[in-house]
This record gives C-alpha cells, structure tokens and sequence, in this order.
C-alpha cells in the first residue's frame, strides 16, 4: 500500500516535471511534436481510409444478400480459360421454370425459390426528365423474397400483375429522386425504351456496391413486361434464395444436382454454368484489401517512425541538460524507477500533445474529405482515436525508453559531478 | 589516529563561539572500517582511498579536510552513500552498505542522510517548497503532510516568507538556506555538507555556517566537508586526508 502510495506520487511528479518541462522548451517541444503529429495524421487517415473500404465493401455485400445464390454463365473474378466458358448455354428463363419444379419436388431442399432476372443498361425517361445508365431489369414476384429491401413508398408487383405481364415498374431511389424531384413518384408515368410503364413503387436508399454500381439507379419491372421489350438475350441470371444460410455449401451442391439436371447434362460433363455468391467476392477481394492495409500502414508507419526518432533524440538531449539534476534527484532518494518514469512521462507528453492535435487535423481532414466527397468512403470512429492515443503512447514510451533507461542507470556520483 | 595536541589548532574567532555547546554523542552512526576505492582511468589505476577507518557517531559536528586530491570528495561520497567502496566495509546505522544494491542505497540517502551541496542544485523551475518537498515525495508521503513538514523546515531557516519563490528569485544564502531546509526536511541521521559555503561571499558564508551551528544545537549530526580552516572551526571534532589516507583525527576546542 505503501508503495503503490509513492508509485503514485512519484508519477504525479513526473507528469508536474514533464509539463514544466515542455512548458520551459515551448518551441523544441513543438517541433518535436510535429513529427509525432505527422506520423499520427497519416496513420489515422490511413485508418480511417481502410475502414471505410472496408465497410462499404460489406455493406455492398449485404446488398448481394448472405443467403442467395447466383446462377449465371460467367463465375465472379477472373478466369484464365475463357475458351471453356464462353460456348456455354446462357442461362433461359425455362431453367428458372425447370428449377422451381425439382425444387418443390425435393423433399427437406435446401433451396427455397429460384427467381430469374434479366436485365440491361438503359435510360429512363418521364416527361422531359431523363436519366441514364439504369439498370433495368425485369423478374419475377419472388423478386421480394430474395430482396430484403425496404420500399420508400408503394410496392412491388405481385403475382398476377407479373404474370398477366403489367406495364408496372418499381425505381430506384435516385431514379425516383431525378424524375421525380420532390414529390411521389407513385403513379407517375415513366417510359424505358419508348414502352410506357406506371410506377407501382419506389426502393428505400440502398447505396452503392463497391462504389461501381448504384442499387439505386435501377429499376425493376415483371419478366413477362421486360421480354416484350427487349431482347432477353441480355444479362440473364437466376437467383436462388436458400432456406438456412448455415449450411450454403450444401444448398450450393443441392443447386449443382438441381442445374445439372435442368440442362440434362451427362455425369462426364463438366458444369455448364457457375453457382456464384457472396463469398467468392469476398475470397478475391480480401487479398486485395490486406495488401492495401498493409502497404499503407507501412507508408504511414514510416512517418511515425520519423517521428519517433524526434522523440527519442529530444530525449536524449534532456537527459544530457539535465544530468546534473538526475544527479541530484537520486541523491534525494530518487530510485532508478523514478528517473526512467520521469523521462518516459516526458516522452509520452509530447507524443500525447502530438497524437491530440494530430487527431483534430486527421478529424478536420476527413471532414474535408466527406464535404468534398460525399460518396468516398471514410470513416471515423471513436476507437480509431483510442488506438491512435494509444499508438501515441506506445510510440513515447519505445522512442523515449533507451534515453529514459539510461538517465536512470547514471552513477550518481558522476552525474552530480557533471556542469 | 590519536588526536592532535588543542595546541596546534589555530586560536578562534572570539565572538562566535562564546555559547560553544559540544552535546555528548550518541549511538554510532558510521563505522568505516579498511575503506579503499580505486579508479581505473585509461590505463591508469587511481587510490582514492586507501585503506581509511572512522567511525561518526550520533550529535557529532565533524569537519572533513584535505587538499584537492586527498580522496576527501571520494570519502564524501562513500559517506553520502552515493557510491561503494572496492574494499573494505561501511557500516550504516548497523546496516552493511558496501553490499546494497542502487535502490536501497537511494532508500538511505532518501531517509538517512541530508546532503547540501557548494552549488546549492535547486531544480530552477520549482519553488522553493517544492524544493523542500521533494525528498518526502521520494518517501512517499502523502501531499497535505509533506507541504506542512516543508513549510515548518523553511521557517526553520529563516525562509517562511520566501517558500513560492524560484531559486532564481532567491539570493545565493537563501538557495543555500532552502537546501538546508531541503536537507532536514526528513530528519535524516546525519547531515552531509560538501563545501556549503564554497560559492557565497565570506559573510553570507559565515551565516551559513551558524544556521549549520544552529542545527546542530537543535540535535542533527552534521558532516562538513571543506578546505577551509574557518569553516571547519565551526565543527567539533575535524578530519585531514592525505593521499587517501587519514592523517589526522583531533577535537576542535573553542
């Protein structure tokens, strides 16, 4: 008890000491600092960067949905034997038809509901408003089991508006947004490619998918109205809902069997088609992810390094003023303890100093960034300032021990000795 | 070491010593027995000491002398527990320091020994009282008390109404006088003082010296080191090194 007392004493001294210190060196404190702060603005920044990327890369995988399955030509990410997937069959429209039916005929399926999609890029027009580069596609009722989105207002077909082939359609928000500035788009008259359609509904603000595409500049109509107009000879693929996302790879080998049958394929024959989800992004991406990370935490690491350097050179320079205090002081009854304490708290205030006001900057940064960039994805959070407080501290205590653990090992004799 | 004939001693000052008390000693305080310290500089090897015996006890007033060179700086620091002898033993208050380690030797001088230095070695950026306080910080006492036992030390010097000025404020007798204060502030067994009036003009080093007289009337042990014969006429009982040896161990007679 008793030494935790002077522990605690002593500490209090040497935060007095340290503060008296910088006080008394305003300027080398500053400079000092700078460094520090440099180091803590581009490692926070950096943080704050991969973050970002980071969370609008799982929010743009949320968007794909953890628990559907895509049934398309084309496997996600790269491929290096294009020839063995370009002369497959496109994926029709019957296979949903075909799929759905062993679905329902399995007992205890995995699978829940097949749905197609056929889609293209086009522009949207209503009145002399117009829009382009949406995705429009065309899809079954089911559409809404597989999509849990919310609606800004009105709804999505249903089934008999989908099979009776309705000129209905659901937007997008921005879409809605652009063509319908500032009042209800529900009702409104729209026309895609010269067809006419009615707006049934219009989706709650969804965001972007790794910023490349907007599931807010879409807009869905039922399949049957979609191949009226176009070509279904576009994008097609099948979505496939499962019922217990726990067990996707064996609801991804049930839709495997499922396929292979509707295409009536041969055991011999390799798959004609690609089951794709979510997962599959992220194995590629996440490589991709930890090399940025890591390349720019070392980069900014760097920076941080330099200023550790500062620190530790500022403190050496201290232990050498003041060696004839040292002297002093452990004639007085200062332990090695005490000294290595009360340099280190000197050391760690000046990072601390530098990591505070390198968080404000890093703060206003990013404020810039967001005003400037609405849609880059930074990202801010409060355990970011707690680590970069504790990288602040962990950078004093490294820089400031070699110099602290030396004024702390000073023969008194000499160090009184020292003018 | 057989004390040296009163005769040698040159006559005192008249006036000073007139209330001259001597109190009778008491228990041992040092026991320095075959002490010797080398130093090995470059190629050479230095005897500070070589071989020294003392003993202090408790209420002495002692005066440490010798020209530069004598290994009286050495002594001085194997008094103050600041450094360790390479042979030989020193008995502290009964406890054996040759064998102590860094931090129990900071114990002893935290709790055991007051030191005063020639340059006074204020920390400048700190008020007097928290000059006095520091070495209770060290002790680990609790704020409010060690404020109180620092302010009683400085008005014990003479200093109640300077205790919030820096030593830059102060001038070099009242330095002195905080490091006095600064000294006591504990209540250590002995009071080590290395050449306290070395740097102050005669005058101001002559009130030193009777604030130090003082202190030892008031019952503190007091070892002064000095090359100064007026200086260490204050003391009771004065030591002369020679070439790390002692070579004369008499009583001052007023």
């Amino acid at each position: 008890m008793k030494a935790l007392a002077r522990f605690y004493y002593e500490f209090i001294e040497s935060i007095r000491i340290a503060w008296a210190q910088i006080r008394a060196n305003k300027m080398r404190s500053v400079l000092t600092a700078l460094g520090v702060i440099i180091g803590i603005v581009a490692v926070t920044l950096m943080g704050t960067a991969i973050r970002g990327i980071d969370t609008g890369f799982n929010n743009s995988l949320a968007m794909l949905g953890d628990d559907v399955l895509y049934v398309q030509k084309w496997p996600w990410g790269p491929v290096e034997d294009w020839w063995n997937y370009v002369n497959r069959p496109p994926i029709l429209l019957a296979d949903a038809e075909k799929l759905n039916r062993i679905i329902g005929n399995t007992p205890n399926s995995l699978l829940e509901v097949a749905v197609p999609v056929a889609g293209r890029g086009s522009s949207v027009k209503a009145g002399d408003s117009r829009v382009d580069g949406i995705f429009v596609f065309g899809t079954g009722a089911d559409y809404a089991r597989i999509s849990g989105v919310d609606y800004q207002e009105g709804r999505l077909f249903n089934e008999l508006e989908a099979g009776a082939g309705r000129s209905v359609c659901v937007l997008g928000y921005d879409v809605a947004e652009a063509l319908f500035p500032g009042r209800s788009a529900l009702g409104g008259a729209v026309t895609v490619g010269g067809h006419p359609l009615t707006v049934i509904g219009v989706f709650a603000k969804q965001g972007e998918f790794l910023g490349l595409f907007s599931f807010d500049n879409q807009l869905v109509m039922p399949l049957t109205a979609y191949r009226k107009m176009f070509s279904i000879r576009g994008r097609t693929d099948l979505r496939v809902k499962v019922t217990d996302k726990t067990r996707l790879q064996q609801a991804k080998d049930e839709l495997v069997g499922a396929m292979r049958r509707v295409r009536g394929q041969l055991p011999d024959e390799r798959d004609n088609f690609s089951i794709n989800e979510q997962q599959a992004f992220k194995a590629q991406l996440d490589p991709v992810k930890t090399a940025i990370a890591l390349a720019g935490l070392f980069i900014t690491g760097l920076s941080l390094f330099v200023g550790a350097i500062g620190i530790m050179n500022i403190t050496f320079v201290s232990v050498k003023e003041r060696t004839k205090e040292i002297g002093t002081r452990k004639a007085l009854g200062a332990r090695r303890r005490t000294i290595l304490l009360q340099f280190l708290i000197e050391a760690v205030s000046i990072c601390l100093i530098g990591g505070a006001v390198g968080m404000g900057v890093a703060y206003a940064v990013f404020l810039g960034i967001r005003f400037q960039m609405p849609n880059f994805p930074v990202q801010f959070s409060p355990d970011l300032v707690a680590i970069s407080m504790l990288v602040s501290v962990v950078t004093g205590i490294i820089s400031g021990f070699a110099p602290a653990w030396g004024a702390s090992r000073l023969d008194p004799v000499v160090a009184l000795r020292y003018e | 070491m057989t004390a040296h004939p009163a005769a040698m001693i040159p006559p005192p000052p008249p006036a000073i010593n007139s209330r001259r008390t001597t109190r009778p000693p008491g228990p041992l305080v040092i026991d320095i027995e075959g002490v010797t310290k080398l130093y090995h500089m470059g190629e050479e090897t230095v005897h500070a000491l070589r071989g020294v015996a003392l003993k202090v006890h408790s209420n002495e007033y002692m005066a440490i002398m010798g020209p530069s060179g004598s290994g009286k700086s050495t002594l001085m620091n194997m008094l103050g527990c600041l450094d360790t002898p390479t042979s030989g033993h020193y008995q502290f208050n009964g406890r054996d320091v040759s064998s102590m380690s860094d931090d129990e030797l900071a114990s002893i001088r935290n709790r055991e020994i007051g030191f005063v230095f020639q340059t006074f070695n204020l920390l400048p950026r700190s008020t007097a009282l928290h000059n006095v306080e520091l070495p209770l910080i060290y002790a680990g006492l609790p704020p409010a008390e060690r404020r109180e036992q620092a302010r009683q030390a400085l008005e014990n010097v003479g200093l109640g109404d300077r205790m919030l000025h820096k030593p830059n404020e102060l001038s070099g007798g009242q330095r002195q006088r905080v490091a006095i204060a600064r000294a006591l502030v504990n209540r250590p067994s002995i009071i080590l003082a290395d050449e306290p009036t070395g740097n102050l003009d005669s005058k101001t080093g002559e009130e030193i010296m009777q604030l130090f007289d003082q202190i030892y009337e008031q019952g503190n042990t007091i070892i002064v080191v000095t090359h100064e014969e007026d200086i260490a006429r204050h003391a009771r009982r004065a030591i002369r090194l020679h070439d790390g040896l002692i070579e004369s161990d008499r009583m001052v007679n007023a």
